[in-house]
Parts: structure tokens; sequence; C-alpha cells
């Protein structure tokens, strides 16, 4: 059974369609990413499943149930990290958990063991802007992942940070990843990623946004960290090609 | 590897030398064209002698001193409190907030000058008109500066807050009032200032004891030298409190220390 069922959902924004009838599922342990040009409508399904935006046709539902009956099904990762400035790290990690009711003192019992795991052993009493780039994008997927929700939502999770940060980010994600099996739906822009991450790529079109495509990542596991495969490396040409000439209406 | 904590640039006492070396070149240049030029004291006395002055009536100078600062504590505490409710209750109701808004605007077009005398007239000569004067005129900033500090909430936080579950009240105490926090000390700084002035101009206008009345008395018995006294003791209370406000920012702002955070 899906772990997560979007069927035919549309949305307007405005006078704007964004969503135009998209249908995808993600089965339990699964990694599966969306694909989509600038403003296609990605982070609008992110909107839609954390509740800040109503669908206006279509259904969701999460473990067979509406998803209005469950809120606690997703843990989410904005665009941007949203790491509150105002708040050390540890407060930050623990922020999920409290916010659910969890007593600070047995959040910070949960999030600790996992900090040298995400590499910020030592920081937990830092301010967010005392992080680098890429400690502060770790932080931000620790606040997802320690809420232990069935599925994670990450919204570019690496799009911000520089090449090399982003590379090896990438490569310490999957083997956090590999171990754990977290359920995930990514956003990305980056094909590579995609390729390199999932286990199954929607592609979207341009607004109102369609799914065009949808592919099965063949090639085994650990992927990065050596040579891309041929069959890794025709598949983003092949994703490269759909989404520079069929995602719709020119540049 | 750990990042350097980077300061704000010049906290250090360094910055304020240039201040200081003003202010005292001033008063120099004051003082010496007073002796230089040889006016009347009843015209423009020199800074010495305001100094003596000072020292001579610091018992009265004392005695007009803690009614005006009780007002203006007084006074601002009530403003701040009220803003702070207010402020509240117009971010969980947007109509409420548009409603009464310009009402708080056009409260602030009120002149001074016009308001005081009736405050007095209906509130007498106790502490009661100047507190509210006070409180009239500190009240705007205080209440414009959280409503907006609410407003520049990171909308992606409140998303976060809301996608783990977070019901409006919680959004509101973890995410709209600590980014409101800056611009609270920023119109707290400038609340701050205006207080001490409004109660002195409403003691001036009908009271029985404070800086204003110290100040009425001495100009109408000629004495610029006592009114420039009283004057130098109101700028003194002022930068006392607005020295608190801003011990009291680094302390609540301290995360600003390291950077705005993006
Ligand atoms: N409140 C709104 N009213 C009208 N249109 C909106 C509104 N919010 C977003 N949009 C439009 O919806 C579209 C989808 O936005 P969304 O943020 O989902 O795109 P995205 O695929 O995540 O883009 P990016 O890759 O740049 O993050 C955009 O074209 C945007 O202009
Ligand atoms: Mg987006």
């Amino acid at each position: 059974m899906s772990m997560l069922d979007i069927q035919n959902v549309s949305v307007a924004l405005g006078d704007t369609d964004v969503l135009g009838g998209i249908s995808m599922h993600v089965s339990e342990g699964e990694f599966v990413s969306i694909l989509g040009p600038s403003g296609a409508g990605k982070s609008t399904i992110f909107k839609l499943l954390t509740g800040a935006l109503q669908l206006d046709s279509g259904a969701i539902t999460c473990n067979g149930r509406p998803l209005a009956q469950n809120t606690q099904g997703f843990a989410f990762m904005p665009q941007h990290d949203a790491l509150m400035p105002w708040s050390r790290v540890l407060d930050n990690l623990t922020l999920g958990l409290e916010v659910q009711g969890m007593p600070r003192k047995d959040a910070r019992a949960r999030v600790f063991p996992l900090l040298p795991d995400f590499g910020l052993a030592g920081f937990e009493r830092h301010y967010p802007a005392q992080l680098s780039g890429g400690m502060r994008q770790r932080a931000a997927l620790l606040r997802t992942i320690v809420q232990a929700r069935p599925v994670q939502l990450l919204d570019e999770p690496f799009g911000a940070l520089d090449a090399l940060t982003r590379t090896q980010m990438q490569k310490w994600f999957e083997d956090r990843w590999q171990a754990a099996r977290w359920t995930t739906l990514l956003v990305t822009h980056d094909v590579r990623e995609a390729v390199a991450l999932s286990d199954r790529i929607y592609v979207l079109s341009r607004r109102p946004a369609r799914v065009i495509a949808e592919v099965t990542v063949p090639t085994p596991r650990p992927r990065l960290g050596q040579p891309i495969t041929a069959d890794a490396h025709a598949l983003e040409a092949h994703l490269l090609d759909i989404l520079l000439n069929q995602t719709g209406d020119d540049l | 590897m750990q990042h350097p904590l980077p300061r704000r640039p010049g906290r250090g006492l360094a910055r304020g030398i240039p201040a200081v070396l003003s202010v005292v070149s001033a008063f120099l240049i004051w003082e010496v064209y007073v002796r230089l030029s040889g006016i009347s004291p009843l015209m423009l006395p020199a800074p010495s002698r305001v100094l003596d002055q000072m020292v001579l009536n610091r018992v009265i100078l004392w005695e007009n001193t803690i009614p005006t600062l009780h007002a203006t504590l007084a006074g601002f505490s009530l403003s701040l409190t009220v803003a702070f409710v207010l402020s509240i209750v117009l971010d969980f109701m947007p109509r409420v907030r548009r409603a009464l808004f310009p009402i708080f605007v056009v409260s602030q077009t009120l002149p001074l000058v016009a308001i005081a005398p009736l405050v007095v007239l209906w509130f007498g000569f106790d502490l009661t008109p100047k507190v509210l004067l006070v409180a009239l005129v500190t009240f705007f900033p205080m209440l414009v500066a959280l409503v907006d500090g609410y407003a520049s909430t990171d909308p992606e936080i409140e998303g976060l807050l809301r996608s783990m579950g977070a019901s409006r009240s919680v959004v509101f105490r973890r995410a709209r009032l600590p980014s409101a926090m800056p611009y609270f000390f920023a119109g707290l700084r400038i609340s701050i200032t205006y207080a001490v002035v409004a109660a002195i101009f409403a003691e001036y206008v009908g009271a029985r004891a404070g800086l204003g009345i110290v100040i009425l008395n001495a100009k109408n018995s000629f004495r610029p030298d006592l009114v420039l006294a009283a004057v130098v003791i109101s700028s003194a209370l002022t930068l006392v409190l607005f020295a608190i406000t801003a011990l009291l920012q680094r302390a609540v702002l301290r995360w600003r220390d390291f950077g705005d955070g993006r």
C-alpha cells in the first residue's frame, strides 16, 4: 500500500492555475523525487501536504486515510533552512518534538545521540548564524528527521549550497538514507541529484504543472563517491532532455 | 571547524571618543565665548555657571527630579503594557486592526500643546495627567513597532511550525514574538526619548513639582542658568533610560551579536 497517494490534484492561487491535475504516490521506505522547472509548483505540492494550502480538486491520502485526518504524517524541510536565528541550534533541533508536546528534556535526549552523525556535535549551543551553509542544512535535516514522522518532505535541501559542499552533502545524505531508509519525497532542480538519490522520479511540466514523465532508477546503491554508471548517465541525459524540451513553453 | 564569532564592529570605548570630544569642545567654545564677549549671564550663562547652580540648588533639583522620573516611568510602563496587550489582540484579529489603526494614527496627530492643558484640566495637578500624557506620546511608536515586528516574521518559519502541528498561539509565541523583538527595541529607544520630554512638558502646563516646574519658575524669575541646570538633568535622565534599554536589548537580542541569521 502507498504511504502517500496524491490523486489528480489541482490548485489555483488567485487567478493562476498552479497544479493542473497531479497524481503521484510514495511507498514505504521509498525515495521519490520531483523534478521540475522553476516556478512549476513543486513547493506548492508540499504546501498542500503540510496543510498550508487547501486543494481545489482531487484527493490526498496518507496511509489510506484522507490528509485532513492525518496531520502527523509529514516532517517538512522548507526550501530555505528556516532555522530560527534567535534560538540556539539545540532548540531549533527540538522544535518539532516540543511543538508536538514532548517535554524539552526528553526532546533533547532524542536529539543528542544524533548530533555526531549529522556533524553537529559541539555546536548545539551555537546560534544558526555561527554555522556554515552545510551545517545549517544538516541541522535543518536533523530537525526534520528527528520528528520521526512517516514521510519526509525535503524541498531542495541542497539547493542553496556551493557545488563542492553540495556534492559532499549528497554523499553524506546517501549514506544516512541507506542506513535509515526514511520514506522520502524530495523536490529538486538538479537532475544528477535526483538520479543519484531516488528510487523513482516524477518530472513536472511548467505551470499549470502536470506529471509528464515517471522513471524508475535501476542503479544499485551506493551510487555516489564512485564513477557514474552508464545507465545512470543515460537516465540523466533522458531527464535533461525532457526538462529542456518537453516541459511546455519556452524559457 | 568552528567559526570565529564575529562581533559587531566598534562596540568598544574607542567608538565613544569622537562623541565625547565633540561635546566637550562645544562646551569649551561656549565657555570661552561667554567669557570673551562679556555677555550678561541673564542672556547666556556660561557652562561653569550652570554647573555652579546645579551644585548650589542640588536639593531642590533632586526633589523635583523624583516626580518627573516617577511620571516618566509610570507613564512609560502604562503605555508599554497597553501597547503589548493591544498588539497581541490586533495580531490575532486583523479586522480589529484595520478598524482601530486609523484611530491610533489620529491620536498621534494631536498637538501636545493643545492636549496637555486639557488633560491637566480633566485630571488635576497630580500624577495622573502626567502619566497619561507620557503614555499617550509613547504608546503609538511602541504599538507600531510591535505590529510591524510581528508582520516581519519569515513566512517559511511559520509554514514550518504549522507543518509541525503548531496552533496559531504557538506560532505567535515561537516565531512572531521573537521576530518582533528587534523592532520592539527600536521602538523602545525612540519612545524613551519622548517620555522624559513629555513628562516635563506636562509638568510645565500644570503641576506641584517636577523639572517642568523648576523650568517654569526659573524662566519666570529670569534665571536662564537654572533653566539650563534643569535641562542638563532632564538630558541626563533620558540618557540613563536610553542606556538601560540598550543594555536590555543586548541581553535579549544576544543572538544578533553573531550576525543577522542568514
Ligand atoms: N500567493 C500566490 N498567488 C499567485 N501565484 C502564486 C502564489 N504563490 C505562488 N504562486 C505561483 O505559483 C507557482 C508555483 O510556485 P512554487 O513555489 O510551488 O514553485 P516551485 O516549483 O517550488 O519553484 P522553485 O523551483 O523556484 O522553488 C509560481 O509560479 C508562483 O508564481
Ligand atoms: Mg520551490
